[in-house]
């Protein structure tokens, strides 16, 4: 008699707790966007969304960055967020398969470009040997992120098997979770070189502490950065607002400033 | 320290241990007392949260609570609102994934209580109910705190389970450690570094805590 009691105030307890909770969903204040952006975007985009924020006032950014996987699961299940900037515009096309999100909202920002990187205290001159620094004898451990599931570690893979050095590196390559942590085991000294994404090497933490050198462009299959705004957008022209701005003069120039090539640059170099 | 971000932790604690407290100690008085064949069967279940990785497991809670499961459904005809990316959301996934670390405790303390007292206060007409409050608990108290407060400590560290549950948004699910995971990510070293301290100061003093209440005598 008595434990039903108990558990019945604890079904009590618990749903006084949960519907408490109702109705006090996340409606933001204001005029609002949500974003989820790619770990990559995190220093260029900072930046992107102050300007923005500059010029249409009363409109206000708030932006979450992560793995662009994890917020392609996320958004799968319809993860409260407006405009989703990948790292890979594969994501998004699958979510507009999905029914997700539509067409027509899907851009492409930028093209990501990859460097090998190395700490300046590094022996390795590697502004002047580029790649080929890979293979000095004194490299013992190769940081790249990991291929499986992120696109710049693809590429870094992808740009080895081009200058045919992959089978002689493979043994001496260690995976970063993501490209921030590939630069991380750098940087720390844990491995001697790494491949990373251009944007975290112009990174203000990072262009002072290291040098490195591009990878052509031609070496591994392009990495289009792109994105799309969700069908359960909260307020529409806002997020097209901010889509306009990125993909327009302003925007550009700052993923420029970044190292993040646009559609056409990259067309026009690879030509 | 980002305070929307602690208060969102010290919430998910707090609730993650009051729910696991209500659930997890008559949950952990049964499994104490009981002798059934398939105990052990109920046991693995209970620890099975400690296999998974944390991310992988949010995975599947994010799946089970999302739009596409009949449980997220129902939820959300229910509430017309939905679990995952909700504070909601993030506590039931907590309570999930902190199950053994407050029930393994809570048994063994349970377990530790001599029996034949508890037969005594039966055989003296107490009530199964008050033999429990009146004998077990006060006997057991200490392994049962300590379970609360690994089970809060615990919760405050965790990172997996809430990022992919909550994905991450300031104020509503970004805990500490999340804030501490995206300073590291930003290169933003000094701003993590003091977060972590923040972290590690509170944990430190928790477990010391922890370990001070299940000494037995202060004498040595």
């Amino acid at each position: 008699m008595k434990a039903s009691v108990y558990w019945g105030g604890i079904v009590l307890a618990a749903g006084v707790a949960l519907g408490g909770c109702f109705g006090r969903g996340n409606t933001p204040v204001g005029r609002i966007v949500r974003v989820a952006a790619a770990a990559d975007l995190q220093f260029a985009f900072d930046e992107l969304a102050r300007a923005f924020q500059t010029a249409h006032l009363g409109i206000g950014v708030r932006v979450s960055y992560g793995s662009s996987g994890t917020f392609y699961a996320q958004l799968a299940n319809e993860a409260p967020f407006d405009l989703y900037l990948s790292a890979d515009i594969d994501y998004p096309r699958r979510l507009i398969k999905q029914g997700k999100a539509v067409a027509e909202s899907e851009f492409l920002y930028a093209v990501g470009q990859i460097v090998v990187w190395v700490p300046e205290r590094s022996a390795l001159d590697v502004p002047w040997r580029g790649i080929n620094a890979l293979l000095d004898p004194q490299v013992k451990k190769i940081a790249i992120a990991n291929p499986q599931h992120a696109p710049y570690g693809r590429a870094a893979q992808a740009a080895m098997r081009h200058f045919g050095i992959y089978a002689q590196l493979q043994d001496r390559l260690v995976f970063g979770e993501n490209i921030a942590q590939t630069a991380q085991f750098v940087e720390s000294g844990a491995a001697d070189v790494g491949v990373i994404a251009l944007s975290l090497a112009l990174a203000p933490a990072f262009r002072q502490r290291g040098c490195y050198a591009v990878v052509p462009l031609e070496a591994y299959p392009r990495i289009e950065q792109g994105g799309v705004i969700l069908n359960w957008v909260q307020d529409r022209s806002a997020a097209e607002l901010l889509r306009a701005f990125i993909i327009g003069t302003q925007g550009r120039a700052i993923l420029a400033q970044y190292g993040f090539l646009l559609p056409q640059e990259a067309e026009a170099l690879a030509r | 320290m980002d305070s929307a971000a602690l208060w969102v932790t010290v919430k998910l604690a707090l609730g993650t241990t009051l729910v696991l407290l209500l659930l997890g100690v008559p949950l952990a008085w049964w499994l104490a007392q009981a002798r059934f064949r398939g105990k052990f069967l109920v046991e693995a279940v209970i620890a099975l949260p400690l296999v998974l990785p944390p991310t992988v497991l949010g995975f599947y809670v994010l799946y089970a609570l999302g739009p596409n499961s009949t449980l997220g459904r129902g939820y959300e005809t229910l509430t017309g609102s939905r679990l995952p990316f909700t504070f909601v959301g993030i506590w039931i996934a907590s309570v999930l994934f902190n199950l053994p670390f407050a029930v393994r405790p809570f048994v063994a303390a349970l377990e530790a209580v001599d029996r034949q007292l508890i037969e005594a206060a039966w055989c003296l007409g107490v009530s199964r109910w008050q033999t429990f409050f009146r004998v077990v608990l006060p006997l057991s108290w200490p392994g049962i705190l300590a379970g609360a407060v690994l089970t809060f400590a615990h919760t405050v560290g965790e990172f997996g389970v809430v990022l992919m549950v909550g994905g991450n948004i300031p104020g509503v699910t970004r805990t500490l450690s999340i804030v501490v995971y995206d300073e590291v990510q930003a290169l933003n070293y000094a701003a993590a570094a003091q977060t972590a301290w923040g972290l590690v100061s509170f944990s430190f003093t928790a477990l010391a805590l922890t370990y001070a209440l299940q000494r037995k005598s202060w004498l040595v």
